[in-house]
């Protein structure tokens, strides 16, 4: 029976996953029924995270599902979708993901790392719902996905980004010299 | 502590994290600000970012406190800013579904929907959708066919991916938009094309014609977006399965014409769709083999991965095709992705020779312990494939069995693992005695409840026939010594069963059994108290009725039949022989290799499809009375073309002295309603038809169902096997397609069908009997009969005890249905239950001359089976 199709639809994605590398939820996104419950669904995260956070091969098979991913510093990304989906489709998905978030951290001058993307938390949350509806691709191409994000980047005050790093530098230091 | 604490803290960036400790009913506090005027929109949109950040973290709104944040942010549509404003449809979209009077929104999305600023328009249009109903739907019904047809291509994306979703409640609305689908079908933008073309495939799929007609159009000129390519290649290969007729068709030159894309998508959606197509021939795969041996070698791990997992589809079926691939495959074998390499390593397995095996056993045990339990079950279903094709190398691959089971591991994988040892001691008389030592082993220390009652019922059953049946029992004893109640039970039950078997060792079973009397667990004593008493009445036909072939009735249908005997009171016994009988014999029912993508099926014991049947059936007023339904044909046989104005499939239901067949019907005529609609049958011999149940009306594609009834044969009741003819009776009523509005005025029609045949088998029930010999000795010969006849068309004993065994229906038991090899003889053993209730047990003995000879020995508690099985051989 396993060999028979499934239905064709545009339903591709189950869930959209950034976890911190800890393995603890920056992101979550979950499209259907697969994992009704939050309990359900941190248990799930924490298989995948245990199963991937070690090795750098970018696609696995977890209970039944297909997941792509990929890391970038403290950061852990991930697509999951049906083990019968087109593995290149899902890959579209995360690469999407991916550069589009790199391209609005680098507007900042920003790797993208844990911090940088929490500062950010609002274009991240734009471009996922720019990239996926509701389970379906919505766009797969960056460039685009940045351009109708359009977040407002330069348009800050200089004085006031300034005065913030300035501040946080400071408390930086403060912190240090307390620890010695 | 603290020090640790800080580590953390500074590792993750604590510091940092504005989102770190945040406060549900502090942030919801904050959204007060949405009020003040002037809007300040850079607080306001984060302050927005944290509720979405909770609510993302899986914190729990209350519907009072979500509504009232609700309400305070639809404050913020005065402000033009254009982030707060994207935030703003996130946080409805989120909380549509949490908060109370959502759609208070609805015309300010609207006006954005329709504004001017185009990087409004899109997410508005999903947002709007979100919190629309089917009532709300008609009245920005025309916005959505503007937005659906509108030259930004991400307006036009959001408006079809939002119809797409819109579909599952308001069809009939979404249907009206096909047109506007259409156009953008044509559009430049990839994204558009691809959610056009698959909101048009979703409103169509019920319609096979429109569906050809659709793919024809699209893929006659080249599509833009590979994703439509993918889309368009399911559709394809999805009409292809369902006229599963010959693979040369222009849907299928479609499909192979795209493994020369460019883009390496849909060279792989096609390749894998090929493969997938059932009754794929060497010549039609070798295309798509060949385009996935090239992707073995790409950089990118997924393709890899999605090449070799394909690869090893293909080799379960059609080894050969894959061999050309073993040299890319090998160089897999060291991949760095775990998963490929498995893959990789059981795919070779399954094409590789006889002498590779120990070198990749080798290898893949060595990295065993780093891959996920989903792949270690694949390699173990390799192995079982391994043992069926080289005998020979049994002892290797039972030791690699045997190392696996001992390490850690999930239930799905140990019971992969305990299913193939059983497999293989089931095969091979030569290896059951390791086998089985090995299990007791497992037993030992197993934390799985099941398999340990699995094996001990297999060591209850093995065990005995073993040249050393006692070494078994102190393995057995220990868990009744250790266990908890459901396998104590099942230890309780093996013993009475080498008691049964075993004269010599019948006196400690005694005593063993009488030590389990006083166990606290009810099961557990009771099942104790009875194989006792049973057996210390040392009488053959009682140990084989009740402890060696056990129940065969269907657990849910004796609990129906107990339950009916308590409410009408009466004089007579409760009769077993009125339960219907359990349709899949327990051993049929462990699935074979189960595929890897499908581990994670809930288990739960659905009804049987009898027992729905049953339901169905007793609810039918004119088959009160008929009693308990005996069996129901297996596959309901097609009685039309699948081409046809009429779909018409027929199951038929067998009763002590009647039988109802069941039509399913549909009619596929979109200008038609049929009404009065009944089945017509005709029999060749003395059945009696006693009436018709008809299906009162039978509108366009809407299935319904009818019946007939007939009594048996009274006069001859060996008469049974007969030819029905069918004409389908109806009132045909015209109507319109499109509104479905039904003229009054009909007129009455009749349709050929196919001829129905009852044979034998409708009337026996299949049976698994464990022990054949026991329950042929407990059915003894008072009504035993002896026919010899010779098959002359038949040249195999294969083939003999195939047609036997199908012509018959009845269950192989012994495994008896497996003939060894270069061998002329052979005995075939079945076992059934006739209508009424009856064992029939029949013993074949074949010999192979020229042609196939076959005496035939029927043993049954009546006559009538008896005669009836043997006149219908001859």
């Amino acid at each position: 029976i396993f060999m028979s199709l499934q239905e064709p639809s545009l339903y591709t994605v189950k869930a959209i996953l950034i976890l911190d590398n800890d393995g603890d939820r920056l992101f979550a996104k979950y499209y259907d029924d697969t994992y009704p419950s939050v309990k359900e669904q941190k248990a799930f995260e924490k298989n995948i995270f245990n199963k991937t956070h070690r090795t750098d091969s970018e696609i696995a098979l977890l209970e039944g599902l297909t997941v792509v991913y990929k890391s970038s510093i403290d950061l852990y990304f991930y697509v999951i979708g049906s083990s019968y989906e087109n593995e290149l489709m899902l890959m579209a998905v995360l690469n999407c993901l991916f550069d589009s978030l790199s391209q609005m951290l680098r507007g900042y001058r920003k790797n993208v790392e844990k911090r940088a993307l929490l500062e950010n938390m609002e274009g991240l949350f734009l471009a996922v719902d720019e990239i996926v509806d509701g389970g379906v691709i919505l766009e797969s191409d960056p460039q685009q996905v940045v351009h109708r994000v359009a977040l407002r980047g330069e348009d800050v005050p200089l004085t006031e980004q300034t005065v913030s790093q300035v501040l946080q530098s400071a408390k930086e230091q403060i912190k240090w010299s307390l620890l010695r | 502590m603290l020090k640790k604490f800080d580590k953390k803290d500074e590792e993750s960036g604590g510091g940092s994290n504005p989102f770190q400790h945040l406060e549900k009913s502090a942030v919801l506090q904050e959204a007060r600000v949405f009020n003040e005027t002037p809007i300040n929109p850079r607080k306001c949109a984060h302050i927005l970012t944290k509720i979405l950040y909770l609510i993302n973290q899986g914190e729990h709104l209350g519907t009072t406190e979500a509504t009232e944040a609700f309400f305070a942010m639809t404050k913020l549509f005065q402000s033009n800013d254009p982030t707060l404003r994207r935030m703003c449809y996130l946080t409805i979209k989120e909380m549509s579904c949490i908060a109370e009077d959502v759609i208070i929104v609805t015309s300010s999305l609207t006006k954005d929907m329709t504004g001017k600023e185009d990087n409004y328009r899109g997410p508005a249009v999903r947002a709007l959708c979100q919190i629309t109903d089917s009532t709300m739907l008609q009245a920005i019904e025309r916005y959505m066919k503007q937005a659906i047809v509108d030259k930004v291509p991400s307006v036009s994306s959001s408006a079809l991916v939002s119809s797409l979703h819109l579909l599952k409640c308001s069809f009939d609305v979404v249907k009206r938009w096909v047109n506007e689908a259409q156009e953008a079908a044509s559009s430049d933008n990839i994204m558009v094309q691809y959610h056009a073309l698959g909101l048009l495939y979703h409103v169509r799929k019920n319609d096979r014609l429109a569906v050809s007609k659709m793919i024809s159009k699209f893929t006659r000129h080249s599509l833009k977006s590979p994703f439509a390519y993918c889309m368009m290649i399911r559709v394809a290969s999805k009409q292809l399965e369902e006229e599963d007729g010959s693979h040369d068709s222009p849907l299928f030159d479609f499909i192979e014409s795209c493994l020369r894309n460019k883009h390496e998508m849909v060279v792989y959606e096609a390749a894998s769709a090929i493969v997938n197509l059932p009754g794929c021939s060497a010549k039609e795969l070798a295309p798509a083999v060949s385009v996935l041996q090239l992707f073995c070698s790409s950089p990118k791990a997924a393709l890899r991965y999605a090449a070799v997992r394909t690869l090893n589809k293909v080799a379960m079926k059609h080894p050969s095709a894959v061999t050309a691939c073993n040299l890319d495959l090998e160089n897999l074998v060291t991949d760095s992705n775990r998963s490929i390499a498995t893959l990789a390593i059981t795919t070779l397995l399954k094409t590789g020779s006889e002498s590779s095996i120990d070198r990749l056993m080798k290898q893949i045990s060595s990295f065993m312990s780093e891959i996920s339990d989903e792949f270690k079950v694949v390699v173990v279903q390799a192995i079982s494939a391994l043992c069926q094709k080289y005998p020979r190398k049994h002892a290797v691959l039972m030791n690699f069995l045997f190392t696996m089971l001992r390490e850690e591991g999930g239930f799905e994988y140990k019971r992969a693992i305990v299913d193939c040892i059983i497999s293989i001691i089931e095969e091979n008389s030569e290896s059951k005695e390791t086998g089985l030592s090995h299990l007791c082993e497992f037993i030992e220390d197993c934390e799985f409840t099941v398999l340990a009652t699995r094996i001990l019922h297999l060591l209850g059953q093995e065990g005995p026939k073993t040249n050393n049946p006692s070494k078994y029992i102190r393995f057995i004893y220990n868990r009744v010594v250790l266990e908890h109640e459901e396998v104590r039970a099942g230890a309780v039950s093996a013993l009475a069963k080498f008691g049964a078997q075993n004269e010599e060792m019948l006196p400690s079973i005694l005593v063993l059994l009488k030590r389990c009397v006083m166990d606290d667990d009810n099961e557990v004593r009771d099942r104790a108290t009875f194989y006792l008493n049973v057996l210390e009445q040392k009488q053959k036909a009682l140990n084989a009725g009740y402890i060696l072939n056990g129940l065969t009735v269907s657990i849910p249908g004796l609990e129906r039949a107990l339950q009916q005997y308590t409410l009408e009171p009466s004089e007579k016994p409760f009769d077993l022989k009125s339960v219907p009988l359990a349709t899949t014999p327990l051993a049929e029912q462990r699935t074979e290799s189960a595929p890897i993508s499908a581990v994670k099926q809930p288990e739960k014991v659905a009804a049987t499809r009898q027992e729905i049947f049953q339901e169905q059936l007793a609810a039918v007023p004119e088959f009160r009375g008929l009693g308990p339904l005996f069996k129901s044909s297996p596959e309901p046989v097609a009685l039309t073309e699948s081409e046809t104005e009429y779909v018409i499939r027929c199951t038929k239901h067998t009763f002590t002295n009647h039988m109802v067949f069941q039509f399913d019907c549909t009619n596929t005529l979109n200008d038609q309603t049929l009404e009065n609609v009944t089945v017509q049958m005709e029999p060749t011999e003395a059945y009696e038809v006693l009436c018709y149940v008809p299906t009162r009306s039978l509108p366009y594609n809407q299935p319904g169902t009818c019946y007939t009834l007939v009594a048996l044969p009274k006069e001859d009741p060996t008469a049974v096997a007969c030819m029905f003819s069918c004409m389908l009776k109806f009132t045909v009523k015209d109507c319109d397609p499109t509104t479905g509005e039904t003229d009054d005025e009909g007129y009455e029609d009749e349709y050929v069908l196919e001829d129905l045949e009852v044979t034998v088998a409708d009337h026996i029930q299949k049976v698994m009997k464990l022990n054949f010999e026991a329950a042929w000795d407990e059915v003894g010969d008072e009504f035993e009969k002896e026919e010899t006849f010779t098959l002359s068309t038949i040249k195999t004993l294969e083939e003999a005890v195939g047609n036997i065994v199908k012509f018959l229906g009845m269950h192989p038991c012994e495994r008896s249905d497996k003939v060894p090899d270069n061998k002329n003889t052979h005995t075939l053993l079945l076992a059934g239950v006739f209508r009424g209730g009856h064992d029939i047990l029949v013993r074949s003995r074949l010999l192979l001359l020229d042609t196939v000879t076959m005496q035939v020995t029927a043993r049954s508690s009546e006559e009538l089976p008896v005669d009836i099985v043997l006149a219908s051989v001859g």
